[in-house]
């Protein structure tokens, strides 16, 4: 069965889902970049 | 009550990212980082603060990932239960296909992170504890056999080790000891928990102790297994692999242990809403877990 077309407002939740989600992605990210730098930094002692 | 289908999320609406760290279970993650931290602690020799730190992040993701796997090949039980209803893929804010990929490419990146930055052993360990805790447990023991808690609390026993191996590249008896503790410290606290919540196991079909043999059974056998986790929990100071701090500290938290476990045993409380002992074991458990590790790091530290 076909879904039906999403509202207005279902897109505006779906959008704000997924802002969220890649703002979390992007903090994660950014917090490996970090540690995997100062593992790096730590083998090399 | 209804439940929505577990492979349909509202409105085709993505899964929050809330919803993937309640999947990690966060709550049983503390205790698991706590016994890992405590088993890097307590290990001689030294490792650098950012490989600690890194250790018991990967001990976490490890934790996480087998905890998202179980969520994914149990959301029918789960649906089933009042206590896990509202976890994300029950209550339908998820697909399991995003819970798999989820489970498995965080548990695939713990342990190649700890091989990298940590050591291979603790790598492994920690694969050991993850394919433990999803194919032994999960998959394979806890649907067929009341004994299911019993074998699969080896799943949580590891961290200790992990955190050690961390350190040390080896394992030696402490760390062996503390894996023990653990494992004979599961059975009374699950059983403790599954005799005032017995009727959400029955519900789901879940062949628990007290489901399959009765709370009579099940009482003694909580008791029972308190008996060697004492043991094992004295064990390190005649040792010598504790010292008076900690053999003082574990003696009182073992003889409340084995009171309130005597309790259980010789109650013959049938109303889960009366079960007064078994929600004090349950309890005290957690915090017995707690104070012991940490007394026993306090120790280790003090006599190092």
């Amino acid at each position: 069965m076909a879904q039906p077309d999403p509202t207005p407002a279902d897109d505006e939740a779906i959008r704000k889902r997924q802002r969220s989600r890649s703002i979390v992605t992007a903090l994660i990210l950014f917090a490996l970049v970090v540690l995997f730098y100062a593992i790096s930094i730590a083998k090399m002692l | 009550m209804a439940t929505a289908p577990i492979d349909a999320p509202a409105a085709g609406l993505p899964a929050d990212w809330r919803d993937f760290w309640a999947l990690t279970k966060p709550r049983v993650m503390t205790l698991v980082v706590f016994t890992g931290l405590c088993g890097l602690l307590i290990a001689p020799g030294h490792i650098h603060p950012v490989l600690a730190f890194t250790a018991i992040l990967c001990i976490a993701m490890g934790a996480g990932a087998a905890a998202a796997l179980n969520q994914w090949y149990e959301a029918d039980l789960d649906a089933k239960m009042k206590r896990t209803r509202n976890r994300p893929l029950p209550a339908g804010r998820m697909e399991r296909q995003a819970a798999l990929h989820f489970g498995v490419g965080l548990g695939a990146f713990s342990v190649v992170l700890m091989g990298l930055a940590v050591n291979l052993l603790a790598a492994a360990i920690l694969t050991v504890s993850i394919l433990f805790y999803v194919l032994i447990y999960t998959v394979w023991l806890k649907r067929r056999t009341p004994q299911n808690i019993v074998i699969g609390g080896a799943a949580g026993a590891f961290p200790a080790l992990i955190g050690w191996a961390a350190v040390t590249g080896r394992v030696d008896l402490l760390p062996v000891l503390l894996f023990l503790l653990v494992f004979l410290w599961t059975p009374p606290h699950f059983w403790a928990l599954s005799l005032f919540v017995n009727s959400d196991y029955a519900a789901a079909g879940v062949p628990m102790m007290s489901v399959v043999a009765g709370t009579r059974a099940t009482r003694l056998q909580a008791f029972l297994y308190t008996l060697p986790m004492v043991a094992v929990a004295i064990l390190p100071w005649p040792l010598g692999l504790a010292g008076p701090i900690y053999g003082v500290a574990a003696a009182v938290l073992n003889a409340i242990f084995l009171m309130l476990a005597i309790r259980v045993g010789f109650s013959r409380e049938e109303d889960p809403a009366l079960m007064k002992a078994e929600r004090r074991l349950f309890a005290y458990s957690i915090l017995y877990l707690f104070a012991s590790f940490g007394v026993l790091v306090v120790d280790r530290l003090w006599f190092a």
